[in-house]
């Protein structure tokens, strides 16, 4: 489709665009003390967005000559990544961390990380792709260094940058490869490409795959491209922290399935179907190892944090590892599963987050100590946090746990070769709960009852309980969003 | 009566939610609340029991809905012979916890509303018939009990509730993976009654990694529920736990918690594996017979009273395992011996039921001295028959329950999982009988440690059992008393199915007569 033709199909994206610029305007004219009402533009405005994108129609075609697609898997995604930001905006108004800075540009860039966000779950060619990388990675540095006053922000911002610029570097250059290789960068035209290569130029590709695995595991923090996570998420304001924790992964994790399942292989999976390598690159082997350090170190490490943020950044390793394990058998009913753990992470993750904000708020530390007698303190969001360890854990009735039996199921539907996968898998499930109990221990454990209840404020009590609410609900009965997933599991599929 | 099952399974989660809702501060009503809630469920189970048919061996009062269908996922619950014993025993014992726990002051609200989860989720297992379900109400168990074991428990309260928190998690965790190989491997279906149809004939021949997958989901399946009754090695979990919990869980984990693995074993390995019950069956008897001879031991070199108890039920469970082994006599390959598979795992059920009232009425009596001396070394104590002789005459019973003396119930389990197992694992069961005299020794020497001899000079105030206490024990003394003479009842209840599980596992079985 050409370029004025597809712009029917961009309104959403319009529409952030609008809003975007106009909060940028509308921060001239306001004093600091103000600027929080720039987060009041940005909200209405991804609401707007939302609806736009839910009354979208349902036709599945490429846009701008072949470089983004209008597909329902992309819509969901855009939808979740729309869903993290709203909440994260609304806590934002509400954080501590921020209150001394002006918040005009926090929001602008919040709004053009989701536009980032919305070319990478859509992007078919390389050159988006890597665009849509940088523009989610810069926005991000500067996010993480907002605290400028705090040496902490600022050290993760300097570290995230200069992770974020070797790893997307050596993704260029792997990117660069495959183009030299193909002589394009259209993902279909690259798939044909690659089909009809002689099997000497297999190293050449797995090289370059390698390469491109950088880019994304460092978006999605996988192992070993994790290094800045732990830094970056403990010194960022932690409403930044719990955006990155969950908005970029599921966008990463988007641009991932797309591009091995229709520039690797045939896009069978899109079809609920097994996928066809198109070569003899053993890639579900290096997403396996990729997918069992990744979750592995990821628990270990958390095991020794005392700082919660900084176990909650090892444990977003620890799920993105989850997520990874079913990468290898890119089925159909992996997909869907990656798809239903991610909205299941999104509220659990999510709403420990927020109680991390709260906690910092009111004792201003984010030490294991600083949860002492929680519990008591605050018996509702002790009962809150508890719950949303029980379900990072994965045990059921949450979310968590109906992510995970997904995640299991759809590896041990492929009969017996990934039951060692889901059997690691489970073990780190167990090595998980160690940490997140401990949380539960020193809320209830130490202390005592406590006189006077604290409760949290009306919007903090509120996001609580939205995040909550799913959290519990979804691990009961969950129908409603196996629906969602299934109408959204259609891609755009090019032919040539 | 339609719903008799789910108004069973989730009558504690609307007295949880009463529960909720009462203001922290006002303790008795909040006791009241859960003993009404406990006390109604248990009258239920009663009428369950009444209108019970004991000649339909298969499931009763069934209840079926869907609940996720894209996966197959259904909301069953079914009662039969094998579980109604079990949920008679829930009953019972959650509505004696009540009043066992009655003299906890520190957040009763909190105890209480996990207490009653706990219920919930013990129900739930005892009743559902759906893998899904049971899966689901199976792990609800284990975050109650870690805050009930380590916000109330002793002074290791917290090492004890984690190690019992991991070992069952990672059990579960192994379970889940045996429960997904069968649904993907028998049709896709979570149905326990439809996999007993199906899983025998579908797994027949499946490899993975050249093994064969009745024996992969078997060892599977079977770790998950060992490490809950507790087979050994999987049993060091049970001592600490007991021994930190509350009086009142301790008689829970002790009375259902444990009982739950030997129920799941039967329900699903035996249903679903019939093979694997013949390539199992001798190292069921084997680990049997370690556990008692090992729990024997180990229960003799104790000084902690309660934890003298917590190894005694290591060497009950184990009579049990040697019950269920012997249904294999029933093969034509062990010359058809109906009677034997009979008596052995019907001695297994009902063992599991003794073991349910004699180890509560055990653990309440270990509570009750622990409450007036605050310790429980064995040691420590002497003489206290002049001091505390209605106390001394129930401990005595008890123990002599707990050491299978002919009369009380324990006895006539015992000697029926011998008499099951003695035609296939003559060795075993002899070997066991030196599990028989350590039992005898351990609760003997204990008893005279300390009940006779010279009574210590600190507890010459000691206060006699008082009212409360008696009222949570005579109950369970007089049914150990009554199906110590008179069996017949509980033998009724549970042998049509117990017919029904020997023939399927006979019938379906292609190892059963080679």
């Amino acid at each position: 489709m050409n370029n004025l033709q597809s712009l029917s199909y961009y309104l959403p994206e319009l529409i952030l665009t609008t809003v975007i610029i106009s909060g940028i305007i509308y921060d001239l004219f306001i004093a600091k003390e103000e600027s929080y009402k720039v987060g009041f533009v940005l909200l209405v405005g991804l609401l707007v967005v939302a609806i736009a994108i839910f009354f979208q129609n349902n036709e599945v075609t490429s846009l701008f000559t072949s470089s983004v697609v209008h597909d329902p898997f992309s819509r969901f995604f855009k939808l979740i990544i729309i869903l993290t930001t709203i909440f994260v905006s609304v806590v934002s108004l509400k954080s501590g961390e921020l209150k001394s800075y002006r918040k005009g540009e926090y929001f602008t860039l919040l709004g053009i990380i989701v536009f980032g966000l919305f070319l990478m779950v859509s992007a078919i060619d390389l050159i988006i792709l890597y665009m849509s990388i940088e523009i989610v990675s810069i926005m991000s540095f500067v996010l993480a260094g907002y605290l400028k006053k705090s040496t902490r922000s600022n050290e993760a911002a300097l570290k995230y940058v200069v992770y974020g610029g070797f790893s997307s570097g050596i993704m260029l250059f792997g990117l660069s490869y495959i183009f030299g290789l193909t002589g394009t960068t259209n993902y279909f035209k690259i798939y044909d490409a690659l089909s009809v290569m002689p099997a000497e130029s297999n190293t050449a590709i797995i090289i370059s795959i390698i390469m491109v695995l950088a880019g994304f595991g460092y978006k999605i923090s996988a192992v070993p491209f994790h290094f800045w996570t732990p830094d970056v998420y403990e010194g960022s304001p932690t409403t930044i922290t719990a955006f990155l924790s969950v908005a970029p992964k599921a966008g990463a994790f988007a641009m991932m399935i797309r591009f091995f399942n229709q520039a690797l292989a045939d896009g069978g999976a899109m079809n609920g179907l097994d996928y066809t390598s198109t070569t003899e690159i053993p890639w579900a082997a290096i997403l396996s190892i990729l997918a069992i350090i990744t979750m592995s170190l990821g628990n270990i490490v958390a095991i020794q944090q005392d700082s919660i943020k900084r176990m909650l950044a090892y444990s977003s390793i620890a799920h993105a590892g989850y997520m990874l394990l079913a990468m290898p058998a890119m089925s159909g009913d992996s997909i869907y599963a990656i798809m239903i753990y991610l909205v299941m992470y999104l509220f659990m993750n999510l709403g420990a987050f927020f109680i991390v904000i709260l906690v910092k708020n009111k004792t201003g530390g984010e030490s294991f100590d600083d949860y002492k007698g929680l519990g008591w303190e605050m018996p509702i969001v002790g009962a809150f946090m508890t719950l949303f360890m029980v379900s990072l854990t994965g045990l059921p009735p949450t979310a968590g746990f109906v992510g995970k039996f997904y995640i299991f199921a759809s590896l041990i539907k492929e009969g017996d070769a990934f039951y060692y996968l889901v059997f690691i898998g489970g073990i780190n499930s167990v090595v998980s709960l160690y940490y997140y109990l401990r949380v539960v221990r020193v809320m209830y454990f130490s202390g005592v009852r406590q006189d006077v209840i604290t409760k949290p404020g009306t919007i903090m009590g509120t996001m609580l309980f939205l995040t909550a609410l799913p959290t519990l609900i979804l691990g009961i009965y969950w129908v409603p969003l196996t629906t969602w997933v299934e109408n959204s599991l259609k891609f755009f599929i090019q032919t040539l | 009566m339609e719903y008799i099952l789910s108004y069973l399974v989730f009558l504690p989660i609307i007295g949880m939610g009463v529960i909720a809702f009462i203001p922290r501060d006002k303790s008795d009503l909040i006791r009241i609340v859960a003993a009404v809630t406990t006390g109604l469920q248990f009258a239920l189970t009663l009428v369950l029991w009444n209108s019970f048919d004991n000649s339909v061996g298969t499931m009763q009062f069934m209840e079926k809905a869907e609940w996720i269908p894209s996966l197959n996922i259904s909301y069953i619950l079914g009662v039969d012979g094998l579980s109604l014993p079990m949920v008679i025993l829930t009953g019972l014992l959650f509505f004696l916890g009540v009043f066992v726990s009655w003299s906890i002051e520190k957040a009763v609200k909190g105890y209480y509303a996990l207490f009653l989860l706990l219920n919930a989720g013990v129900m739930g297992v005892f009743l559902s018939l759906d893998f899904f379900l049971f899966y689901v109400f199976w792990e609800v168990m284990l975050l109650p009990m870690y805050f009930l074991i380590g916000m109330w428990g002793g002074p290791q309260r917290e090492y004890a509730a984690i190690k019992f928190f991991l070992y069952t998690l990672f059990g579960s965790v192994l379970m889940l993976i045996g429960v997904l190989g069968l649904y993907f491997t028998c049709g896709q279906t979570f149905d326990i009654l439809e996999l007993q149809r199906v899983a025998p004939e579908a797994l027949n021949g499946v490899l993975w990694w050249g093994v064969s997958a009745i024996k992969v989901i078997w060892v599977l399946l079977f770790i998950g529920f060992a490490i809950k009754v507790p087979v050994f090695p999987f049993h060091t979990w049970l001592p600490l736990a007991h021994v930190e919990a509350p009086t009142a869980i301790s008689v829970l984990l002790a009375g259902i918690l444990l009982k739950l693995g030997v129920y799941g074993i039967l329900r699903v390995n035996y249903g679903l594996m019939p093979d694997g019950v013949y390539w199992f069956s001798g190292a069921l008897a084997f680990l049997g017979l370690i556990n008692v001879v090992w729990g024997g031991l180990c229960a003799l070199a104790q000084t902690d009273l309660k934890k003298l108890v917590a190894y005694s039920s290591v060497n009950h469970m184990g009579y049990s395992l040697i019950g269920m082994a012997a249904v294999v006599a029933a093969g034509e390959a062990n010359g058809s011996n109906h009677a034997a598979a009979q008596a052995g795992l019907a001695g297994a059920v009902f063992q599991m039921f003794n073991h349910g009232t004699i180890s509560a009425m055990l653990f309440i009596l270990v509570g009750v001295i622990y409450d007036r001396a605050h310790h429980r070394e064995i040691e420590g104590f002497g003489g206290l028959a002049s001091q505390m002789p209605v106390y001394t005459a129930i401990t005595a019973i008890a123990f002599f329950a707990g050491l299978g003396l002919p009369g009380l119930s324990g006895f006539v389990s015992e000697a029926m999982c011998f008499i099951g197992a003695f035609p296939v694992y003559k060795g075993i069961v002899i070997a066991s009988t030196i599990g028989i005299l350590l039992n005898a020794a351990y609760f003997l020497w204990a008893f005279q440690r300390v009940f006779f001899g010279k009574l210590n000079e600190k507890y010459t105030k000691l206060p006699e059992i008082n009212n409360r206490e008696l009222f949570t024990v005579i109950p369970l003394l007089l049914i150990t008393l009554f199906f110590g003479i008179y069996p017949a009842p509980y033998i009724d209840m549970i042998s049509s199915t117990m017919d029904v599980i020997i023939n399927h596992v006979v019938s379906l079985s292609s190892l059963a007569s080679m």
